[in-house]
């Protein structure tokens, strides 16, 4: 048996604020050590989850690590899906121009540089949650 | 007592992502294990992360009159060789450390309940990987 042969879709849900809990960051690190697995791996930001991709995050004021520039770097680690839900965005009077930019070489494409955010509304992720094999939700 | 694998039984893995007592998680998560385990299913893991980890702490001391969750699991995992993991970088961030960790760190003394191990973040990938379901439980 390969290990192509047993990929799997995985996805991460991510639903929390980026701080005041720890589950934005401690997701990060599963995202990262899983990276290694070379699975499917999706992430997906519903609910306050969106605000991890804030632009301009800055924690000087509450003490604790700012770990955005984190997000940026899921491109070097194979991980270029990541999607946010449209209505979430919408509720926080938020759009995507307020989520950092965050890119992906595609080196299929002559290392194209392409965008990892992708905006998808509410009943397309109820389908890509429904498409995966194992779901993971922080 | 051992049986074939029939179509129906299915390889399990478990995430608990929430502590003892504060959250119903680690009580939803053994009731399943228990009950999975009864129609003849099979745990392949329960990982621990998040304030997961402190379930697996020998040094909580519940009220007579309460279950107590670390034995519960440290019991399960007895009767039915499970194999139950904390989360190494979790672990560390909330002092729960077996003699290794202790030795290495410089700390003067262990928590670890039996039947727990402390390991990487490699073991929840792989047993999703491996399950034919991961489940988890969590706020």
């Amino acid at each position: 048996m390969t290990g192509q042969s047993k990929r799997k879709k995985f996805l991460y849900i991510n639903r929390r604020a980026p701080h005041g809990t720890i589950y934005a960051l401690e997701s990060l690190e599963v995202v990262l050590i899983g990276a290694a697995f070379e699975q499917d791996v999706s992430l997906a930001f519903i609910d306050d989850g969106v605000y991890q991709l804030m632009a301009g995050q800055d924690t000087s004021g509450i003490g604790v690590k700012n770990f955005s520039k984190t997000y940026r770097a899921l491109g070097d680690y194979e991980v270029r899906k990541l999607y946010v839900e449209r209505e979430s965005l919408a509720e926080r009077g938020l759009t995507v121009e307020d989520l950092m930019p965050i890119s992906f070489e595609d080196e299929e494409d002559d290392y194209a540089e392409k965008p990892s955010i992708l905006v998808a509304d509410r009943s397309e992720m109820v389908r890509l949650i429904a498409e995966q094999d194992v779901v993971l939700s922080f | 007592m051992l049986r074939a694998r029939g179509d129906r039984d299915l390889r399990f893995g478990i995430v608990v992502n929430e502590g003892p007592y504060t959250h119903q998680a680690s009580d939803s998560a053994y009731r399943f294990a228990r009950a999975a385990l009864e129609k003849g299913h099979e745990i392949l893991r329960v990982f621990f992360y998040h304030d997961g980890v402190n379930n697996g702490t020998r040094f909580t001391v519940p009220p007579q009159d309460d279950r107590n969750l670390q034995r519960q699991w440290s019991e399960l995992a007895e009767a039915h060789k499970l194999d139950l993991v904390v989360c190494i970088a979790a672990a560390q961030r909330r002092g729960i450390l077996d003699a290794n960790e202790a030795k290495r760190q410089g700390k003067d003394g262990d928590n670890i309940a039996p039947g727990f191990r402390i390991s990487g973040l490699g073991q929840l990938i792989e047993a999703g990987i491996q399950a034919d379901r991961l489940v988890v439980f969590g706020d």
